[in-house]
């Protein structure tokens, strides 16, 4: 019998196989900080994560609910601030990628973070960049997770707060930003790609049980799904570093 | 110990601090962090002391900037983030406010407003980075042009230009300096000489102390100088930046404070219940503002039952199995 998983493990597993041992991963909250320390004690053991507050190799003991958290500064090789955690994230000599979350993303990868509606007096407004912008400018790659649904996965944003592909093909080269991009998209239902000439995003793995026409269903706007496989579900022993060694208070892990 | 002399006229209590410092309409940086090291007793004080109209600028923050926009004391601000982490993912009063037309708000990246600190600490009008190319950041401006007009406000946003050492198309972002009036900070240890040590991260901290042109220092304990000075690696400001030292234990409650407490998971979640509804947010203010006349009855309030449970293992930094749900 198939062991139960919830959509927060699925997506921790799923991102936390894209990360290589000598990465360097930049962690935000919540599914984010799951996938990050999954994907240290599962994948990539060399794997280093670090916090834009500046904490660098935390222990992660327990799970971090904030990036300022007192846990991202416990058991770490150096403590620093702010400007010393942006020279990292887009050092030359190191691979970082990053993991954002965000309200709307388009079929480039650019995300919005801060409005929906009028800028000025806006309907919704969340938290705001933050260091998402800055990472998405400077990072080798971002992940970014999503609930996926059809008012998220937008023609167009509302307003942009952190580049991806721009307006894809070569445009994100041209604005400045010398290296990065949207490496990928992970959801409750799937994980999607970015094609290597159009940068426009595709459909590259469906979860066991979700059916591609749901994910088309809940993307707005047309996706290419003619790459699609189905998803390897989470191992035994991957379910189990989760919960007992990641999250073993199942703040995150449950929901 | 016991020889303050160095601090003597530094050393005051929180009423005295904010009654010297902070006047209505001044421009104010917030040290810490989303739910970390708060300057949440000066925050407390200055809505006790009604002061009004503040320009608050800041990189991610929590908890003393989501009091104060509640309690009417902010009229500007300049930003990267407002959230209480898992608490609340956006800060409940600072989102009221801007969906509501309340406040004046200019968004930038944490990067970018780190920079704008640094630029200030140095002195210098400007500072360039790659950051924000090609997002909204740099084509949305919040601030009207008579706002730009004002005292301690920059006449644009942000400006993009070529890099001048390059022959090939290279844009950068120029981002326009800070200095703002005061810069609040909560820290672990204050020398009797007036060291300050920051312990954990610093955040953007030691770039807003220097950047601004008065420093309030509100920590949780003065240790003597001969135990700051053995160890001035693990220093973070000289003395001389700083104009005001509050002693003042817990001086970050609800917020953490590394090596001290943690945050407070009951209080936190209690206030995320109640301050999307303004009858219940008046309350709130109320009870835990207006209605405590010192900092050790607002301590009693929180009972010696969850100091307790919040208290940092010294060593680890943080309260281990806290209930944090």
């Amino acid at each position: 019998m198939a062991t139960e998983y919830s959509d927060n493990e699925m997506m921790a597993i799923s991102a936390g196989r894209f990360i290589k041992n000598g990465d360097i991963v930049f962690a935000g909250t919540g599914v984010s900080m799951l996938a990050a320390t999954a994907a240290k004690r599962i994948y990539a053991p060399k794997a280093v994560i670090f916090f834009e507050t500046g904490g660098i190799d935390p222990s992660l003991d327990e799970i971090p609910m904030a990036v300022s958290d007192l846990r991202v500064m416990s058991g770490t090789c150096l403590n620093s601030g702010l400007i010393e955690a942006f020279s990292i994230v887009g050092h030359r000599k190191l691979h970082t990628i990053a993991f954002l979350g965000a309200a709307q993303i388009d079929k480039y990868g650019n995300l919005n973070t801060t409005s929906i509606g009028y800028y000025h007096r806006p309907k919704t407004r969340f938290s705001g960049s933050g260091g998402a912008c800055d990472v998405a400018s400077f990072a080798s790659g971002v992940i970014t997770f999503m609930q996926h649904e059809k008012r998220r996965f937008v023609e167009k944003l509302d307003y942009l707060t952190s580049v991806g592909w721009y307006k894809g093909g070569d445009s994100r080269r041209r604005l400045g930003l010398v290296r990065g991009g949207a490496l990928a998209v992970v959801t409750n239902l799937g994980v999607m790609r970015f094609d290597d000439i159009t940068k426009e995003m595709y459909l590259d793995e469906y979860y066991p049980g979700v059916s591609i026409e749901k994910i088309i269903e809940n993307t707005g706007f047309e996706i290419d799904v003619s790459r699609a496989r189905q998803a390897l579900p989470p191992t035994e022993d991957e379910l189990m570093i989760l919960r007992n060694e990641v999250d073993p208070q199942r703040l995150i892990c449950k929901a | 110990m016991g020889n303050d002399m160095e601090i003597s006229d530094k050393l005051m209590g929180i009423d005295t601090a904010v009654k010297r410092f902070i006047k209505d309409g001044s421009q104010i940086a917030l040290g810490g962090f989303t739910v970390v090291r708060n300057p949440m007793a000066v925050a407390y004080e200055i809505i006790r002391q009604r002061i009004k109209d503040l320009h608050v600028v800041c990189h991610s923050h929590g908890q003393a900037l989501d009091v104060l926009i509640g309690a009417g004391c902010v009229k500007r601000l300049e930003i990267a983030y407002g959230g209480n982490g898992r608490y609340a993912p956006t800060c409940i009063r600072f989102k009221k406010a801007i969906q509501q037309g309340d406040i004046e708000f200019e968004d930038y990246s944490n990067y970018q407003m780190s920079l704008r600190f640094l630029a200030g600490a140095l002195n210098i009008p400007f500072i360039p980075t790659k950051s924000g190319l090609g997002s909204d950041l740099l084509t949305h401006e919040g601030f009207s042009e008579d706002i730009r007009k004002q005292k301690k406000v920059a006449r644009k946003k942000l400006s993009v230009m070529q890099n001048p050492f390059s022959e090939e198309e290279d844009n950068v972002v120029l981002l326009p300096a800070l200095n703002p009036d005061i810069a609040l900070i909560h820290v672990q240890y204050v020398g009797e000489d007036g060291t300050v040590r920051i312990k954990g991260l610093t955040f953007a901290d030691i770039e807003q102390a220097k950047s601004a042109d008065v420093v309030i220092v509100t920590c949780e304990e003065i240790v003597p100088r001969s135990f700051i000075r053995m160890d001035p690696d693990q220093n973070s400001l000289p003395p001389f930046f700083v104009d005001a030292i509050v002693k003042i234990p817990y001086g970050a409650h609800p917020t953490g404070c590394y090596g001290f407490y943690d945050y407070d998971p009951k209080h936190l979640n209690y206030y995320k219940n109640i301050a999307g509804d303004d009858g219940r947010f008046k309350e709130y203010l109320n009870e835990w503002v207006y209605g405590v006349r010192t900092h050790e009855e607002y301590l009693n309030k929180i009972g010696a039952d969850m100091l307790m449970k919040i208290k940092a293992n010294p060593v680890l930094g943080y309260a281990v199995g806290l209930d944090r749900k």
